[in-house]
């Protein structure tokens, strides 16, 4: 393309007056910009001390919890939905029958690999009874391999470390129906 | 023996005091640059082994260690001796350079002792002369090791810091010479000692060797606006690509030194050195506590230049490296003379003339007008932009060609 082409549209920068060609405007500019800065809020949030302010907690994806029912035992029916669900297949449960009497079957073992885990949230989803929630935990660090494998005692001790900073949905709906009410 | 010993006990304060200076300005210059940015900086280093923090001030040495175990790698198509030497050469000329930066002297009081001057090397009667020649090595150092490290990146820095370091030396020594026209002396005491006499500082009466003087020395110091021998983004650090562990970080230090040395520097020659109105009194030799209060206001305007110096990194882009050339060839250089032949003027017609109380305050307005008017001509002169755009019609290449055939 030559420069003389019709289809180019040359523009030509606007001519500097007396002060944009003495510089001034444009060092004092730049200096006040940083000065400003210097003395200004900053953005950094001092982790772990300090956590970031988070815009919707209920709808974050972070760790996974076990919920419990009103007796305190896991409220698991173990129908596998969710390890059906999964698309990383990083959960696996042992069903056995329950000793309780308000269901047939109870996960006797309930574990899921956080390592694999890829928080769609498709588990929370497919869950019939509310037991399996994402919360909004995200710092999730371990230092080994086997120590990532959450079991149902670490699922439910993350239950009860947010159930109440996150209650569990049916316990949130149960409190908008009455509120409505 | 003493004068020995004297010497000794003041270059370990000297070097002790510069590597520990370094060490916590990279700090600094850490802190104020992520305070810029918005961030915060390194702030969790503090005591090894301990979960104390203070803000962050553990980190120079956590930063020396690391260099110091960093695996030393010489490539195999570097030459050995200069490339070990260059380093090595930027060093002392960094260091050596301080052995002149005088803090002022002091009387301890002791009976049949003589006043001990807080220089290392004192009564130097080229001082000035002494910082700039050893101050000039530093190109050494960087062309050494660019050429040495055969690698074009580092090659091409080494080019860039050659032309623009030597380039920057002389509108640097014209700002030099204003100062030591106005105080009739080459030894950096006594232009402090004639600027705290009268207690007018330099940079009241000289502005615009000031300003002549502030940016060829951080050209000199290869600061921001003129770092163009390291620029990262196209040079991936210039002279210094090929170096890696405890030289790298001689290069680092060295060049830190030499921004601690502009900074003294402008202090002593501009700023009143030790000097502060009501504070520290005018006389050549003090009592301990005014000379420690001296070397007190003396390293607080030192502080206030570094931060200048950090700031100012962050103010203005770089410049692109023929702007650069042409703001020392075609500006620079013509203000340091206007404010030399200024300068010499007012000494020789203007001083016997207005000699009194008022003879300071006709200078100073005297050489703020001169810097309004040159800045002004200056501006009117020198076009905004030297630029290579394209541009409508015959290329610029052409017209050159045009204008140099015709008559």
């Amino acid at each position: 393309m030559n420069s003389d082409d019709k289809n180019i549209k040359w523009v030509e920068e606007p001519a500097l007056g007396l002060a944009g060609k003495s510089y001034i405007p444009l060092i004092v500019g730049g200096i006040t910009t940083t000065l400003k800065h210097l003395v200004g809020p900053k953005m950094t949030v001092q982790t772990p001390e300090e956590r970031h302010a988070m815009a919707d907690p209920l709808g974050y994806r972070g760790v996974h919890r076990l919920n419990r029912d009103e007796q305190g035992s896991v409220k698991c029916v173990a129908c596998f939905l969710c390890s059906t669900a999964c698309p990383a297949h990083c959960i696996d449960i042992v069903a056995a029958e329950s000793p309780w009497p308000d269901r047939e079957k109870y996960p006797q073992s309930f574990t899921i690999d956080e390592l694999r885990c890829i928080f769609c949230g498709m588990c929370e989803e497919a869950c019939p009874v509310d037991a399996i929630e994402l919360t909004s935990l995200y710092d999730l660090s371990g230092k080994s391999r086997e120590e990532m494998i959450f079991d149902k005692q670490k699922l439910l001790s993350v239950y009860d470390q947010t159930k109440d900073a996150e209650p569990m949905r049916s316990v949130r709906e149960r409190d908008r129906t009455e509120k409505t009410n | 023996m003493w004068i020995l010993l004297e010497a000794l006990i003041k270059i370990f304060v000297i070097i002790g005091g510069l590597m520990t200076a370094a060490a916590y300005l990279v700090l600094l210059e850490r802190r104020v640059a992520a305070w810029i940015q918005d961030r915060r900086g390194p702030n969790r280093v503090g005591i090894p082994l301990t979960n104390i923090r203070i803000f962050g001030l553990g980190q120079p040495i956590a930063d020396g260690v690391k260099f110091i175990f960093k695996e030393e790698f010489i490539p195999g198509h570097v030459n050995r001796w200069l490339y070990v030497l260059a380093p090595s050469a930027m060093f002392v000329a960094a260091i050596v350079l301080f052995a002149a930066v005088p803090f002022g002297a002091v009387d301890l009081g002791i009976e049949g002792w003589e006043p001990i001057a807080l220089v290392v090397m004192p009564g130097l009667d080229v001082g000035i002369v002494y910082i700039f020649a050893v101050g000039s090595i530093a190109v050494y150092g960087v062309v050494l090791g660019s050429w040495a490290s055969n690698n074009k990146y580092a090659f091409f820095g080494g080019m860039r810091s050659a032309a623009q370091l030597i380039s920057y030396e002389i509108p640097l020594g014209l700002g030099i010479l204003g100062v030591v026209l106005a105080s009739g002396s080459l030894r950096l005491d006594e232009i402090v000692q004639s600027q705290a006499e009268t207690g007018v500082w330099n940079v009241f009466t000289q502005p615009l060797g000031f300003l002549v003087f502030l940016v060829a020395a951080f050209a000199e110091a290869g600061r921001l606006p003129f770092d163009l021998a390291e620029t990262e983004q196209e040079l991936v650090g210039g002279y210094h690509t090929e170096y890696s562990g405890i030289k790298l970080m001689m290069f680092l230090v060295a060049e830190y030194l030499h921004m601690v040395a502009a900074s003294f520097l402008i202090v002593l020659l501009f700023f009143g050195g030790w000097h502060f109105w009501g504070l520290t009194g005018s006389e050549p030799v003090a009592g301990i506590g005014v000379a420690l209060l001296r070397v007190v206001v003396l390293l607080a305007k030192f502080m206030l230049v570094v931060l200048f110096f950090m700031v100012a990194r962050w103010s203005w882009p770089r410049f692109r490296f023929d702007q650069l050339m042409s703001l020392a060839w075609k500006v620079m250089l013509p203000l340091g003379l206007v404010n030399l032949v200024g300068l010499a003027f007012w000494i020789e017609y203007g001083r016997p003339r207005f000699s009194g109380a008022n003879e300071w305050i006709v200078m100073a307005i005297g050489g703020w007008v001169l810097l309004v008017a040159s800045w002004l001509v200056t501006t009117l002169l020198v076009p905004a932009a030297s630029d290579n755009r394209p541009r409508l019609g015959p290329a610029a290449a052409d017209l050159d060609t045009k204008e140099a055939a015709s008559p």
